[in-house]
């Protein structure tokens, strides 16, 4: 198990590295934006590692009330943090982007109001597990999360009337959509790089709580032979 | 019991203990007075504006003025152990949601009765579009905080600091509701556009939230 983590971890920062090289040096500076577009390289892989983790947070707590095993909880708690890091990187790159392309740091836009309300509600879900009475009660974590998920549906609608000022999917929007083949070479590295940085994070995470279940489980055996 | 009876017992009880004690309602009639005069202090509005920034005032003053009530349904059912006598009772917990639910439906809405004659009065509000509408969004606005913060409130009953915890819990969820609220109440009050999506949002929200309060309920209140 330790080996697999440590190969596994090997290749996620030669990836690393090697998407920093093809985002910084490799791929060409864009026409108009400036080098400031090179933050796409890590915004949208970032985006993408939180768009896997809340729905596998939303499967696992689902997972959870139905067998009610403590490892789909553990897996819950992970995708959770994980998400909400790749998030708060998603919200601060966004807006370093913003300000020298659109001239402003933020605007309340379908897809940035989505992400922040997605950040609240998936805090919400944090702060709850830590302040539940004896420890993190799964059972409440697993409710919020799946109460959380299905108001993203909501909130994507609520915002959705709004005039939408994000840039509109760069691929695959006809066949000149115009994307430089090095470009898209980091791109694609990157996205690569971050997925299994994703993976390998709530890798890390799940073996922890693995752990800390562990060590309370034994507790509370103790407690129980010594009340015998 | 079955499911009507429960549900009309704790409802009456409910309402019996508000009438005689009047807790709930009186700390949430004097907060929304607090806000409503705090907000006339720090805008000075014309008429015009008033009507584009009302919606979003109204609403954030009865969001607040809400949790007031929220925390203490389920705080009163501490004492004694009332909560764990309904556990352990042969009555459809589902029906305790309901009575809550529908209890702190009441008490809101006699609070939305007495601020929005009290907004229109500060504000000088005269709504530009077909102002019945306005009664619609407040009971499916009223609804959709309500559901939610009920199911909320029983989720932060167990944890600590539980008064400070139920608007961390609330607020998140509550945003996709209070933005077609706001934007309800803006639209009518401006007499711009209509409101009909709006209202179909709120309304399909309170359904899907409802149905999903009633299905978690029970596992949430018996969670160990």
């Amino acid at each position: 198990m330790k080996s697999k983590f440590a190969i596994f971890a090997l290749i996620t920062f030669a990836l690393l590295t090697w998407g920093l090289y093809e985002a910084m040096i490799g791929a060409p500076t864009e026409a108009t934006m400036g080098p400031v577009q090179r933050i796409f390289y890590y915004h949208v892989p970032c985006a993408w590692v939180m768009l896997l983790c809340f729905p596998a947070n939303f499967l696992a707590s689902i997972a959870y009330l139905v067998k009610r095993n403590a490892i789909l909880d553990a897996f819950a708690v992970s995708t959770a943090e994980v998400g909400v890091v790749f998030c708060t990187i998603v919200l601060l790159t966004g807006p370093i982007w913003g300000k020298p392309v659109w001239g402003i740091w933020w605007t309340w836009d379908a897809r940035l109001t989505s992400t922040l309300v997605l950040w609240l509600i998936y805090v919400s879900y944090l702060i709850l597990r830590k302040f539940s009475i004896g420890g993190p009660n799964p059972v409440l974590a697993a409710s919020l999360a799946i109460f959380g998920c299905i108001d993203a549906v909501f909130v994507f609608g609520a915002i959705r009337w709004f005039r939408t000022q994000h840039p509109q999917p760069v691929f695959g929007s006809g066949p000149n959509s115009g994307i430089d083949p090095r470009m898209l070479h980091a791109f694609f590295i990157n996205m690569a790089a971050f997925t299994a940085f994703g993976i390998l994070l709530v890798w890390l995470r799940f073996v922890l709580e693995r752990t800390r279940q562990k060590v309370e489980e034994a507790h509370a055996m103790k407690a129980l032979r010594a009340t015998r | 019991m079955t499911f009507a009876a429960t549900l009309k017992n704790t409802l009456a009880k409910d309402l019996r203990l508000e009438w005689r004690s009047k807790d709930a309602i009186n700390s949430m009639l004097f907060f929304a007075l607090l806000v409503v005069v705090i907000f006339s202090f720090s805008f000075e509005l014309t008429a015009e504006e008033s009507r584009t920034l009302v919606g979003g005032l109204l609403w954030v003053a009865l969001l607040f003025a809400t949790v007031m009530a929220l925390n203490q349904t389920w705080a009163r059912e501490l004492r004694n152990n009332v909560l764990d006598a309904y556990r352990i009772a042969p009555a459809p917990l589902e029906s305790l949601f309901v009575a809550k639910t529908i209890g702190n439906f009441i008490f809101v809405s006699l609070l939305e009765l007495v601020i929005a004659p009290l907004f229109v009065m500060f504000y000088n509000l005269r709504s530009l579009g077909p102002t019945y509408q306005l009664v619609l969004v407040s009971v499916l606005g009223n609804w959709a905080l309500v559901v939610n913060g009920t199911f909320f409130g029983a989720i932060s009953i167990r944890t600590r600091s539980r008064e400070v915890l139920l608007p961390l819990l609330l607020f998140p969820i509550s945003i996709p509701a209070l933005l077609a609220a706001v934007s309800a109440t803006t639209t009518i009050l401006t007499g711009e556009g209509s409101a009909y999506l709006s209202l179909v949002f709120l309304a399909v929200y309170d359904v899907v939230f409802t149905t999903v309060g009633l299905v978690l309920f029970e596992t949430v209140l018996q969670a160990e």
